[in-house]
């Protein structure tokens, strides 16, 4: 079957640039965001925050606070600890870290959130909080990674602050003698600041308790369905009918992905109180203590042949999650995604997250971005040490069309990408001989040009594979009046998708874009959907609508052929009209047909519903590639340092463009963002671990002076889905930043290397290179700030104790698995060193034999079919009644294990 | 808190009321009057996304007392279109070129572009466009990379020659 050649209506609104429904209401001041909601007895909410980093609360004293006239309750975690409350990732797994909503007893970061303060206006709100006295036993923080590495434990409770850990170091020695063996090997070392993801509208909510039955919240979020199945679980699934609303939302960006803590404790206050409340996030909240992004540490070694083919590669990645991750997250992504579209026969890596006191690790668009990032810019530097071009490199090593169906080092098919014919038609656009030539003209007159290419694909579309990705519902119906309504669990932050949808459904219905109404935003209607969550809502919603506007139209040929006595081949839909082909004087509107539809069954077709609607959820293939490439050609100033960019393109694939409007739009702000990340945003804390920007005036947020006109290149091939689409939420702030960096660094390639990328790239980071010596004085921060103010620890020697008891027997075990821990039954049988016995969790009992004991440690292997055919090898050491070690993963690499004995 | 009493024209309508001395101009016009048009989004004077015209100048109502606004004309985005629902040029601009995304600094953007235009009403498209272009300087947009503004800008300096 060709999916895309059915096409049921004569006018092409797919491609076509459709003027956006939502513009109506945002241009004139008529959106509904949530600061726009008032209700009868609404109370207001600020909090209480740490200004210490680390340390325990001595005394909260709120005498003063609790007298202000309008002040209606204070709250600590003392009281919202009447209501049971177990936070969760977005993959609805347990955080680990232990988090409440408010700090209980210890703070862990500046802005832990410590009181509540509910009051008639934000205003007293703020007042009162301003008045509670909080005293704190400071201790010094854990501010970055180095620091985590030999400073206090952040969490008391865990055994070090690593927070995330896969890969294995021993892969390190498996990769080098292939490193030694190569021609040319290339490392490069990045250090990614924080980024505070600052979407326009903070976050925000509004909880209405109505009676005893009912709750309903709105919120600023990225799906109303995963806000209000996220918010239930974390509740353990409350009495109340919950419904989430959330009409128009100033930006998500991944920041507004899952509730929080604050969101969440509105609500729990809200239940409390029995009185609708609502908090607004100020800018000063949203910077500093809103969940932060990236701040990464990433080497990579490359190794080449002679002729520039990639031979191995070794990889160590480190992020800094904070104190309190909105999932603890070592990033496996990255390492997943940085080579499927190269050839590479060998890679190998560690990738860890670490515990510090700062703000929680949250997601940021494209949070696997450093793939590209250090892969793009490494491979830049190798095509200048190699001397080769840079675009030449890739052609060697890209994975093009036809070299399809590949399979990349770490076990990921590959059969539908497209980024070397991206590159392509991104080379055979611009005149790179004639860029070359007028570099080295600029050069001799002291002028500094350079031009960066960078290709790259993405995962998008992901349903099935994880809790949360899922398909998408859509519910279409004809109204008696003959209008279109279509009730969708799609979620707009800026994406358009009422603008999208209704573009899909006019043309495969066959009728005026204007006749389309689309509803969405609020969990009582579709079904659910993580939203705007992974690039996806094109791609899946997108063949939703198309598979159910074709079901619906079907159903009006059923019922025209019937009145009109004619086959259901001779029927057309065309402008809200019924034709029937040889028979114009039998053309009827679609009103009259859902006249008849609903209103007098008499004259439909024996045993045919009623009424005209549709329903259909789409469950899309796990997953859809988008490909893309970029060029990007600055100028630097060599005497300020400061880099200008004189010309974007971006070449991209993205299937079936619905509308160009709303995909260059979501490249544009991607690529934004991403100049925004190399030249101007950072999030710095100092060594006491107080963040550094808490202003606009402090956080540089790009500026209509900082971002050129973008200039694109549609590839245009479609998928493998319904309708052909290919997602493009956050491809430009994933491939935007090795384009940008590469430029510069080629533009300062007569000065030197960028040995290590500190970024934001400032001029004075800049003026480093060109000046060769320590100008912006990052060096000697990164030097000799690190864990100066840090006590080292010293590991703690422990007795080796003989496995008293043996290891027989029923033991609690943990697996910390990328999608979160795995709790399960471990149950060993030994005979001399031959050890069997079975694993049990909840999905199921598996049994192994074959394993050894050796002393204290125990091997053995596993065979798994689910969520991929592999083979788990666990290596543990039993200490008396508890036991650690890990287990080898296949492709995902090591993970934990703990354990306790039953 | 000290409570003054004020009175002043919104979008052609006449208010009055009682206002805290510290009430912000951005505040009263949501909180007290319901033009919720107005977004408060950085408070401090940065983003832009609060502007509002007084007598015919953008000025951020978050830096604004109410109070300063007394015996003034302020217009809102509510109060830019025609009452048949005609849309200001600047804001059929913006759509037009896909200048917004998720709508909250857009108010802000309108306004701005409203006065400039106005202010420069007669002159000619370069004199416009770099006058525009700068006055947007001083609005951040996380969503569109600025891209929509800037078509936009161009289309209001091409249309007004």
């Amino acid at each position: 079957m060709n999916i895309h050649a059915k096409s049921v209506g004569a006018v092409r609104y797919v491609g076509s640039r459709q003027p956006r429904k939502e513009d109506g209401r945002l241009l004139t001041g008529r959106g509904q965001f949530t600061d726009d909601i008032r209700l009868p007895g609404m109370l207001h909410i600020a909090y209480v925050r740490s200004a210490a980093a680390r340390g325990r609360i001595v005394s909260i004293d709120m005498d003063a606070a609790r007298e202000m006239p309008g002040v209606h309750a204070i709250y600590t975690q003392a009281d919202l600890a009447a209501v049971p409350v177990a936070m969760q990732t977005f993959f609805f797994t347990p955080i680990e870290a232990p988090v409440t909503l408010l700090a209980d007893g210890r703070v862990a970061c500046v802005g832990d959130p410590i009181a509540m303060v509910i009051a008639d206006s934000r205003a007293l709100a703020e007042d009162a909080a301003s008045l509670v006295e909080v005293v704190i036993e400071e201790e010094t923080p854990v501010v970055t990674i180095a620091d985590a590495k030999t400073g206090p434990l952040v969490h008391p409770d865990r055994d070090d602050n690593i927070s995330a850990e896969m890969g294995d170091e021993d892969t390190r020695e498996a990769i080098q003698p292939l490193l030694d063996g190569c021609a040319h090997v290339v490392s490069t070392r990045i250090r990614h600041q924080r980024i505070a993801q600052s979407p326009m509208e903070g976050r925000a909510c509004v909880a209405s308790p109505e009676g005893a039955g009912e709750m309903t919240v709105w919120i600023g979020c990225q799906s109303p369905h995963l806000a209000a199945r996220y918010i239930a679980l974390v509740l353990g699934l409350p009495a109340e009918a919950l419904r989430v609303i959330a009409k128009d939302v100033g930006g998500g960006f991944g920041l507004k992905n899952i509730p929080w803590r604050e969101e969440v404790a509105v609500i729990v206050a809200a239940k409390l109180l029995g009185r609708p409340l609502k908090w607004i996030e100020d800018r000063f909240e949203a910077l500093t203590a809103s969940s932060h992004a990236r701040d990464q540490d990433v080497s990579l070694t490359v190794g080449f042949d002679g002729e520039g083919h990639l031979q191995a590669a070794w990889c160590d990645y480190a992020c800094n999650n904070g104190a309190w991750p909105m999932g603890e997250d070592a990033n496996i992504a990255v390492h997943m995604f940085m080579w499927p579209a190269y050839k590479l026969p060998a890679y190998g890596f560690v990738t860890r997250g670490w515990y510090t006191n700062t703000m929680g690790l949250g997601a940021y668009r494209g949070p696997w971005a450093m793939e590209s990032l250090v892969r793009e810019t490494l491979l830049d530097k190798a095509a200048r040490k190699i001397g080769i071009d840079p675009v030449e490199l890739r052609r060697r090593n890209l994975v093009y069309l036809t070299d399809q169906p590949h399979t990349s080092t770490l076990g990921i098919p590959v059969t539908d990408i497209t980024p070397g014919e991206c590159l392509e038609k991104l080379v055979a656009s611009i005149d790179l001989a004639a860029f070359r030539k007028e570099q080295v003209e600029a050069r001799k007159q002291g002028r500094y040009l350079g031009i960066g290419i960078a290709t790259y694909i993405e995962p998008t579309g992901a349903a099935g594979s994880m809790a949360p990705m899922t398909g998408e519902t859509v519910h279409l119906r004809i109204e008696p009046t003959g209008k279109v309504v279509a009730m969708l669990s799609t979620h707009s932050q800026g994406h358009g998708t009422a603008t999208t949808m209704a573009q899909v459904i006019a043309q495969q219905l066959g009728v005026a874009y204007e006749d389309v109404a689309v509803y969405e935003g609020d969990s009582a209607i579709g079904a659910f959907s993580p939203g705007a969550a992974g690039s996806r809502q094109g791609v899946i919603a997108g063949g939703a609508t198309w598979r159910a506007a074709e079901m619906l139209a079907d159903k009006v040929k059923v019922v025209a052929a019937h009145l009109s006595n004619a086959s259901v081949e001779a029927i057309t839909i065309q402008g809200g009209m019924v034709h029937v082909a040889g028979a114009p004087e039998m053309t009827r509107s679609l009103r009259e047909i859902a006249e008849i539809a609903y209103g007098e069954p008499g004259r439909l077709p024996e045993g045919a519903a009623t009424g005209l609607e549709a329903q259909y959820r789409y469950q899309p293939p796990p997953m859809t590639m988008t490909s893309a490439a970029h060029c990007c050609m600055v100028e630097v100033d060599a005497e300020t340092g400061f880099v200008k960019i004189l010309r974007w393109i971006s070449s991209e694939d993205c299937g079936t463009v619905i509308n160009p409007g709303v995909v260059e739009g979501q490249i544009a702000g991607g690529l934004a963002q991403a100049i925004g990340q190399v030249l101007l945003e950072d999030m710095p804390y100092d060594a006491r671990g107080n963040p550094l920007a808490p202003t606009f005036k402090d956080y540089l947020m790009p500026a209509i002076s900082d971002v050129p006109d973008f200039e694109y290149l549609h590839a245009s091939t479609p998928s493998q889905t319904i309708g052909g689409m290919r997602g493009v939420g956050e491809g430009g702030c994933i491939i935007g930043p090795p384009t940008l960096v590469n430029a510069i660094a080629d533009a300062l390639s007569p000065f030197g290397e960028i040995e290590e990328l500190v970024l934001p790239l400032t001029p004075a980071r800049v003026l480093d290179v060109i000046e060769g010596r320590d100008i912006s004085g990052t060096r000697a921060h990164l030097e000799g700030g690190a864990s100066a103010a840090v006590e080292a620890v010293l590991p703690v020697e422990v007795a080796a104790p003989a496995a008293a008891g043996g290891i027989d027997g029923d033991w609690n075990m943990i697996l910390k698995t990328p999608m979160g821990p795995q709790v399960m039954v471990a149950h060993f049988d030994t005979d001399g060193s031959a050890v069997s016995g079975y694993l049990e969790a909840p999905e199921g009992r598996q049994d192994f034999a074959g394993g050894t004991l050796s002393g204290r440690q125990v091997k053995f292997e596993m065979k798994v079919e689910k969520p991929m055919k592999i083979t788990l090898k666990y290596d543990l050491l039993f200490d008396g009644d508890s036991m650690s070690g890990k287990c080898k993963m296949g492709m995902f690499g090591s993970a934990k294990v703990s354990g306790e004995r039953a | 808190m000290s409570e003054h009493r004020i009175e002043l024209t919104v979008n052609g309508h006449r208010h009055a009321a009682l206002v805290e001395a510290r009430t912000s101009l951005g505040e009263f016009l949501r909180e007290e009057l319901g033009y919720t048009g107005t977004h408060l989004a950085c408070e401090h004077g940065v983003c832009g996304a609060c502007t509002v015209m007084v007598d015919g100048v953008a000025m951020r109502s978050c830096l604004m007392l109410a109070v300063q606004a007394n015996g003034g004309a302020v217009t809102t985005v509510e109060g830019l279109a025609e009452p048949d629902g005609t849309l200001h040029p600047v804001q059929q601009a913006l759509k037009d070129n896909f200048g917004l995304q998720c709508g909250f600094c857009t108010p802000g953007v309108a306004i701005t572009m409203a006065a400039v235009t106005r202010e420069n009403e007669g002159a000619g498209a370069g004199q416009i466009e770099k006058a525009l272009t700068a006055a947007m300087s001083g609005h951040i947009c996380r969503c569109t990379g600025y891209q929509g503004i800037r078509r936009a800008i161009r289309q209001l300096a091409g249309a007004t020659t």
